[in-house]
């Protein structure tokens, strides 16, 4: 615990490692280094595979570093459905800050339990907070909730997007336009680039109300989304982006004056938490002490039915 | 919390050759074999391997070497590690490496050795044996 | 037609007939020895091909005559009859002494090519007192770090009477610059001189990974090489159009035909967006591809390049010049297919893969020797490997007629079908953007990567069989002697680059740099500062370091 915030990397990567697989002892690590946190600031990244995001936070990781601020990455890659194993590659990319003592980089893959992101990414950004680290970046592959997750968790979050990939239209679909505080139009030397730009700006007009309603509980008010193009593999347009990021962390800022915008953050931080214990918790009652295969045989005899089951089972949780 | 242990291991190109057909295809079957492989893409030198083994928390690092180069970098690799205090981590690898250097090498601390044409059964097996989550 | 349309009426009775009686009770009696038979790149293969499965095939447009449009039975009129392909045994080792003495070795032995093989940090453009350097001196090729190494290497070799074809990409410019002055230091004008480098980069994004700058400055790069040679060095090849990498990174063979004529497509496109005359530079163009082990799928392969290639240079790029449409093509047996299990089975395999090559029509052979899974060969097993070249060429009798395969009812069929399938992989990379967007998109590298795990898991299910890997294994093996390279090279190597450091004229050093930058920043031609800067014994890494400040470094976009 002291060398964790000590920001020993060693001992930080053993408990990132503890929070991943689930061991006891992480927990109340986690509650100790709970009052150490709240220093980071926290920015999300998430996009289709193929956008080009991690060679995205490589540039912003060469920024950071050049104005002093170390930084912690976290790489979240499905794992796959089949075999549960995972191919993380997210780094390679940024495997020229290895040897940067200021730049911790930690690859994740979603494991897919507890549904929605890892599941512990917020455990894992409340350790590299508490480590002391200037800059956590949350990298994610936008698919299916993941993205509003990473939202959830993150001060300000980016959605990088590749014109011609019908991106644009996935946006609409996916809700992304309501979590983007920033957007990258990467690879934005492709044919469709300009295209995609007015697109997302036309639609973020239109949609300025509805998005700003959205917004209201968990982002600065009055912030409209900025629309930014990047090549990322030519470090163009990342000044831009760099500077949409300080613009935003500012109105973050001014933000948290407001103790209705902290109440909201609280409240909503509290609520991930909580939906995490408990369903860790019933799940463990249900796979433990053959919980699940009595409620397969009354459903399968026909005795009771699902709904009925669950709610005992949910009462049952409440006595342990 | 429900604990879900999972070995993870680094596949790394460390040199200057750029065969990476049999490190992609091992990453391809410890993961189809349920482990989480980290893969850190071509031409790395020893530190960085080192510490990117630490900060992934890994259990197992796996090189794969054609350039001949073997009998300088994989022990680097593993001297690195114990400098920094992660020698419970397991080092293995792979490459054209004759007998005589497998030896030497086994004896420098690289707990296993595989030449072209092993299975990757073979090797996941000697993982699942070898490695443990730590 | 190939065949009368009123034979094929009869061809067609008779297959069914024979379908409907001896082979339905031969298959009612015993089924066969596999539910599906397939190439080792997994394309399936019918029981037996007759003229009707050969569709509407015009001997004239499909085949024609050798030396002729499409180019189908070969490049050269009269092909072995003439003149028989030059045996070019891939070398090299430890310090330039040591390979200069093994080129006069093979030089004695009747080989007729020389082709380097230079060390890794050589390929990457680091010298070899660079840090990332360390353990790799020498040991999969021979270091060479300045003119000095390049005046060694060719100590005693006459280059008016070799051709020398030298494997290098990112610093292909550099070497062959080197090479030009040590010719012009023997007397030997650069007109005169011949050979080829490889400096194919797009197949090392693909493939190959001995990268160095990102595609588009590397691509400057080999116009500017392109634009020189034709002007100074008209007998050199300047493009060898690489398959081989492709293959043995675990790709089809539709796919190495597709992605190396989608390659050579990417090359022509940039030389003629340079503004040069198409068929002033692609007759210097040549091509290399890989002989595995699937016999009839390479022989297929060969003489379907052939002919897509004409085909593309007339057609897409208007080329007028019968030289600007001939595929012209070194082969190499694939080391891939060589196993470190009983390895005098690799003599074997080589054997056959040599003669797909050979009755394919290739220009140039290297053929593998046995010990080369494990190590860089030894004398003895290099000559071995070239006596097997020999062999075929002089015992066999298949160089004394033309494409003696031609006119195989399934060579043929498999012919056209290598073609159909490597012109839709074309078609999808035209679809994408050209190739150099297709790389940059990771489709090539990811075609391959599926084919190669497809490949492994079907061995390990002993699918596909490798002899005394997972069939016919042996427990006790008979070790073979190898190769060592002492780490004392790297010493004597790093001794012999500081003695050339310290003898240069550094004024002159810095002077020759600060050309090679200016040309870099504002598009003068770099090949010519090359020549220039070598000359004054600018090292290879000196050079190169220079470029990588201008063009930046490209990175691994490690796609699995």
């Amino acid at each position: 615990m002291e060398d964790v915030l000590n920001r020993d990397i060693r001992a930080g990567a053993r408990l990132l490692r503890w929070i991943d697989d689930g061991v006891g002892e992480a927990r109340s690590i986690l509650k100790q280094l709970y009052s150490h946190t709240g220093k980071a600031a926290i920015v999300g990244i998430t996009g289709n595979p193929g956008a080009g995001k991690s060679t995205l936070v490589d540039q912003l990781i060469t920024r950071y570093r050049a104005q002093k601020k170390t930084v912690a990455v976290v790489a979240v890659d499905p794992s796959s459905p089949f075999s549960g194993g995972a191919i993380l590659g997210d780094r390679i990319r940024m495997q020229e800050h290895a040897l940067d003592e200021g730049v911790f980089i930690r690859s994740f893959a979603t494991r897919g339990h507890l549904g929605g992101l890892t599941g512990t990414t917020a455990d894992v950004v409340h350790v590299f907070d508490a480590m002391g680290w200037d800059l956590v970046l949350v990298e994610t592959v936008g698919v299916g909730q993941d993205e509003v997750e990473v939202q959830r968790l993150a001060h300000t979050t980016v959605v990088v997007m590749a014109p011609g990939m019908g991106d644009e239209i996935q946006a609409i679909k996916a809700g992304i336009l309501e979590i983007a505080d920033i957007f990258a139009v990467n690879k934005s030397d492709r044919d469709g680039a300009d295209r995609t730009v007015r697109e997302l700006r036309l639609m973020l007009d239109m949609g300025k109300e509805a998005i700003q309603q959205q917004q209201e509980r968990v982002c600065p008010p009055g912030w409209m989304p900025r629309v930014i193009k990047t090549v990322s593999t030519k470090g163009e347009g990342i000044d831009e982006l760099m500077t949409a990021l300080a613009e935003h962390r500012k109105a973050y800022e001014n933000a948290c004056r407001d103790p209705n915008f902290v109440r909201a953050r609280l409240r909503r931080e509290f609520l991930d938490v909580f939906r995490r214990t408990l369903f860790t918790r019933g799940w463990s009652y249900l796979m433990h002490e053959d919980h699940l295969k009595e409620v397969v045989e009354k459903l399968q005899d026909g005795s009771s039915d699902p709904y009925t089951l669950a709610k005992q089972a949910v009462n049952a949780l409440g006595r342990l | 919390m429900d604990e879900e242990r999972k070995i993870r291991v680094l596949i790394a190109k460390p040199g200057l050759d750029g065969h990476d057909r049999g490190a992609k295809v091992v990453a391809r079957s410890l993961r189809d074999a349920g482990m989480e492989v980290i893969y850190t893409g071509l031409h790395q030198t020893p530190e960085m391997i080192v510490a990117t083994a630490i900060q992934e928390g890994v259990d197992a690092v796996g090189m794969s070497i054609m350039s001949g180069a073997h009998n300088v970098l994989m022990p680097a690799v593993v001297d690195g590690l114990l400098a920094k205090g992660a020698e419970d981590i397991v080092v293995f690898g792979g490459g054209i490496i004759p007998d005589d250097d497998m030896e030497s090498l086994k004896k420098k601390g690289i707990k296993g050795l595989f030449t072209p044409g092993t299975s990757t059964e073979t090797i996941i097996s000697w993982v699942r044996e070898n490695v443990k989550p730590s | 037609m190939l065949y009368d349309p009123k034979a094929i009426d009869a061809v067609k009775g008779e297959k069914e007939s024979w379908k409907q009686e001896e082979l339905k009770a031969t298959l009612d009696k015993r089924s066969e020895r596999l539910p599906r038979f397939s190439t080792i790149s997994d394309k399936e293969i019918p029981r037996l091909v007759t003229p009707d499965d050969l569709g509407d095939s015009e001997y004239t447009k499909k085949l024609g005559m050798p030396g002729r449009y499409p180019f189908t039975r070969g490049v050269q009129t009269t092909m072995y009859r003439g003149r028989l392909w030059t045996m070019r045994q891939f070398a090299g080792f430890g310090t330039p002494e040591d390979t200069n003495q093994r080129y006069r070795y093979l030089l004695d032995q009747g080989q007729t090519g020389l082709s380097v093989a230079f060390h890794y940090p050589t390929l990457m453009g680091y010298d070899s007192d660079h840090p990332r350097s360390l353990g790799e001196v020498g040991k999969c090729g021979v270091a060479v770090d300045s003119l000095r190494d390049m005046e060694v290497l060719f100590d005693r070799i006459p280059l008016d009477q070799v051709t020398t074809s030298m494997t290098t990409n990112g610093p292909a410019g550099v070497l062959l610059a080197m090479y030009i002055v040590v010719a012009e230091k023997q007397g030997v004008s650069a007109d005169k001189i011949g050979g080829t480098i490889q400096n194919d980069i797009l197949k090392e994004y693909i493939a190959q990974k001995s990268w160095i700058f990102p595609p588009r400055p590397s691509m400057r790069i080999i116009t500017d090489i392109l634009a020189y040679c034709t002007e100074h060095v008209p007998r050199w090849n300047t493009i060898s159009i690489s398959g081989y990498h492709i293959r043995e990174a675990g790709s089809t063979a539709a796919q190495e035909l597709a992605f190396t004529i989608a390659d050579g497509i990417g090359y022509v496109q940039a030389g003629v967006e340079a503004g040069l005359d198409v068929d002033a530079f692609a007759p210097r163009l040549s091509f290399f591809f890989n002989a595995h082990s699937d016999f009839f799928e390479e022989i297929a392969k060969y003489r379907a390049a052939r002919r897509m290639w004409s085909r593309i240079m007339k057609e897409r790029f208007k080329a007028k010049q019968d030289t600007s449409l001939k595929l012209r093509y070194h082969t190499q047996t694939a080391g891939c297919s060589l196993t470190a299990q009983q390895p005098t089975n690799n003599v074997v395999r080589t054997a056959l893969q040599a003669l797909s090559a050979v009755l394919g029509g290739t220009q140039s052979l290297h053929t593998n020797s046995l010990d080369e899974t494990m190590a860089l060969p030894t004398e003895e097993s290099v000559t071995v490997a070239l006596r097997t070249q020999q062999i075929i060429a002089d015992e066999t009798g298949v160089a004394n007629t033309i494409d003696p395969l031609a006119g195989s009812y399934f060579v043929e069929w498999l012919t056209d079908q290598l073609e159909e399938e490597a012109l839709q992989y074309i078609q999808k990379i035209d679809d994408l953007g050209g190739i150099v967007r297709a790389i940059e998109l990771g489709y090539p590298q990811n075609e391959i990567g599926d084919a190669a795990y497809r490949y492994q898991c079907q061995m390990e299910k002993a699918e596909k069989i490798i002899v005394g890997v997972n069939r016919y294994r042996m427990d006790d093996e008979i070790p073979i002697p190898l190769l060592k390279i002492d780490e004392e090279v790297e010493r004597l190597q790093v001794q012999n680059l500081a003695e050339v450091k310290r003898k240069r004229d550094a004024k002159q050093v810095q002077a020759q740099l600060k050309k090679v930058k200016e040309a870099a920043h504002d598009g003068g031609n770099l090949m010519a500062c090359f020549v220039d800067a070598v000359r004054e014994y600018c090292t290879l890494g000196e050079i190169i370091g220079v470029l990588r400040g201008v063009f930046g470094e490209h990175k691994d976009p490690g796609m699995l």
